[in-house]
């Protein structure tokens, strides 16, 4: 008498499916949990209480004690300091240097009829498959003056091939009526890129921002070669000091040592939280490019 | 009249010489020359200029006599001699290509594995945000990632927690050479597998939906699609990345073996770039000629995979580089 069916979708689900579906639903959550309780744990570690943290570093679910102190410390500290400051230092030069050489470098290679085009091409492609490795590159920054200094930072890495042909994708998906509109107008292609090209193209350079960026902001291994002085050190290579080498760096520094005793343990979980979370606010924004993006340069590579 | 015309103008062209030519280019094409010019000196100071630094790797290279100045090495090839013969060759070739096989068997499918259980996923929210939080650990830097690994990783860290709930012992894991591998791997799962599966996911999306519409029809389930559709829709994808995986087989992420492994661990771990950054960086009188040899045959094992690998899949399957 209840076995009167209603019609669900086309075809009715089966049992298994339906399993299928709860499993795959639950692994699902299990692989957020897994990503995201570890920041979840820095965030509890850099509010909770240094004495805790030293008698119980394993599994942390809430701060126990509430405590800022690893925080002003953070913000206050003259060698974390100088890391923010570098670090913003180079971003600040490096972006426009990276962004304008990628535009150049896809506007170029995007073009036609240029003679020597092939060439060019594959003077680029060629690094992309070949380098000189690490002691050519060490050595190379040496000979050109550049060691201890943030140039050393900035210069080697101001154009990533693999963002210039998404950038190249980028521009190849503008109608070439426009260009040529403006070449009868009498505009050079300077002003074309600028003035043309690069505000249609808004949403690739947001990308190209956001990888440079990040990369920038990420890196330590070039700072310690390059480097040799402790005040010129990025971020990254500050927190290094602190995280790994678990060396007592900060109180070398000419600071307050009662203060960083205080929070050695905290100071590590607030220096992460103030260096990740920027990026991590991001992100998110520009998720929805990120597939043009990575789609492009692994493909076309 | 048409035809005419063209065949006057055509041979025209063509009866220009290269000089003719290239001043016509000139002309034409200044502004885009100009452009690419910073790029061009770019490329030559900071990716050329180190390659011309490989010669050392034939030298006998001193800092205080320059690259030009220091002398040959005889035989040209000894320092690839040295490394042949070095005690540890055999251990970090074998490190290296063990650590590689095992990244490339259990991480190069997880992010396909988890863009295929995405898109079974119907919630577009729920899809979206998973998505979001996958990506994640790839904006977290290496030194963060590899921190809290060693927090984890220590005598009274998760791990232990974890591990005494279930009544194993507690230890440092990082310190034994048992674990280095396994914790090595499954961290690098986490960092990337979210990332990694965007362009899988974009390739999913590209699938004609007809397909899966007729299979229905046909009485597959969702199982037999994935099989039958789903997969050999992405396999052209998978094949490409897999070339491009295969040229950095040499290539072990040296940074993360850096701020991971220690002197305990180091016959599991220590791979032939750490070895050439020790070699050069970590005291002592740096070797940078034996270093920069090392690193080209390394450089050169790598060519000569994705070479390989590229021609297999372009005989077996259509699917190549170039």
């Amino acid at each position: 008498m209840t076995t009167a069916r209603k019609p669900k979708n086309h075809i009715q689900e089966s049992v298994g499916s339906k399993v299928f579906d709860v499993i795959n639903v639950i692994i699902m959550l299990l692989l957020c949990f897994v990503t995201l309780y570890p920041m979840w744990y820095v965030l509890c570690a850099s509010v909770t209480e240094n004495a805790y943290l030293v008698a119980h570093p394993g599994a942390i679910f809430w701060p126990h004690g509430f405590t800022t102190g690893s925080y002003g410390l953070a913000f206050s500290h003259p060698l974390l300091l100088s890391g923010y400051k570098n670090i913003l230092i180079v971003l600040l030069v490096s972006l426009p240097i990276n962004i304008i050489l990628t535009l150049f470098c896809g506007y170029v290679t995007a073009s036609k009829n240029l003679m020597f085009k092939p060439i060019i091409q594959f003077l680029i492609m060629f690094t992309m498959f070949f380098s000189g490795g690490m002691i050519p590159a060490y050595l190379n920054v040496r000979d050109l003056g550049l060691y201890n200094s943030l140039w050393a930072l900035i210069l080697p890495g101001a154009m990533s091939v693999y963002n210039a042909i998404i950038c190249r994708t980028a521009i190849q998906g503008v109608p070439e009526s426009l260009t040529e509109s403006a070449y009868l107008d009498g505009a050079n292609d300077i002003i074309i890129v600028f003035r043309i090209i690069l505000p249609l193209i808004m949403p690739t350079i947001a990308v190209l921002l956001l990888y440079y960026g990040v990369g920038h902001w990420n890196a330590w291994f070039n700072a310690s070669l390059y480097l040799a002085d402790n005040e010129k050190l990025p971020i990254q290579n500050v927190m290094r000091s602190i995280l790994i080498a678990n060396s007592n760096v900060l109180n070398s520094a000419g600071s307050d040592n009662d203060m960083v005793n205080q929070y050695a343990e905290a100071i590590k979980y607030s220096t992460i939280i103030l260096t990740t979370v920027p990026v991590l606010c991001i992100y998110p924004f520009l998720q929805k490019y990120f597939v043009k993006g990575v789609m492009v340069g692994a493909v076309k590579g | 009249m048409t035809t005419a015309k063209s065949s006057k103008v055509v041979p025209q062209f063509h009866r220009l010489t290269f000089a003719q030519r290239v001043i016509r280019d000139w002309k034409l094409n200044k502004w885009k020359y100009i452009l690419i010019l910073p790029v061009l000196v770019y490329l030559a100071l900071f990716c050329y200029k180190p390659m011309y630094g490989l010669i050392i790797a034939f030298k006998n290279y001193k800092p205080t006599r320059g690259i030009e100045r220091s002398a040959w090495m005889d035989p040209w090839y000894g320092w690839f001699e040295r490394f042949f013969t070095d005690p540890y060759f055999g251990r970090l070739i074998g490190n290296t290509f063990i650590i590689s096989l095992l990244t490339i068997v259990f991480g190069f499918p997880a992010p396909i594995l988890l863009a295929l259980l995405l898109n079974e996923i119907k919630n577009s929210k729920f899809k979206r945000t998973v998505q979001t939080i996958t990506y994640m650990p790839y904006f977290i830097s290496m030194v963060v990632t590899c921190a809290l690994i060693r927090v984890y990783c220590q005598q009274d860290g998760l791990i232990s927690d974890l591990v005494t709930a279930f009544g194993g012992t507690r230890q440092n894991w990082l310190m034994n050479s048992a674990y280095y591998r396994t914790i090595y791997i499954i961290s690098e799962i986490w960092q990337t597998i979210g990332w990694n599966s965007i362009i899988y996911l974009a390739a999913l999306s590209s699938i004609d939906q007809d397909q899966y519409e007729a299979a229905r029809i046909d009485g597959a389930n969702r199982f037999q699609q994935v099989i039958h559709i789903t997969l050999p829709g992405l396999l052209p994808t998978i094949i490409i990345l897999f070339i491009l995986r295969m040229g950095r087989i040499l290539s072990v992420g040296y940074e993360k073996t850096l701020l991971l492994y220690n002197s305990n661990t180091y016959d599991v771990a220590d791979i032939i770039s750490t070895y050439t950054y020790r070699l050069s960086f970590s005291g002592g009188t740096p070797q940078y000629s034996y270093s920069t040899a090392i690193g080209l045959f390394n450089t050169i094992v790598n060519v000569v995979f994705l070479l390989a690998t590229n021609f297999i899949s372009s005989r077996v399957s259509d699917n190549s580089l170039f």
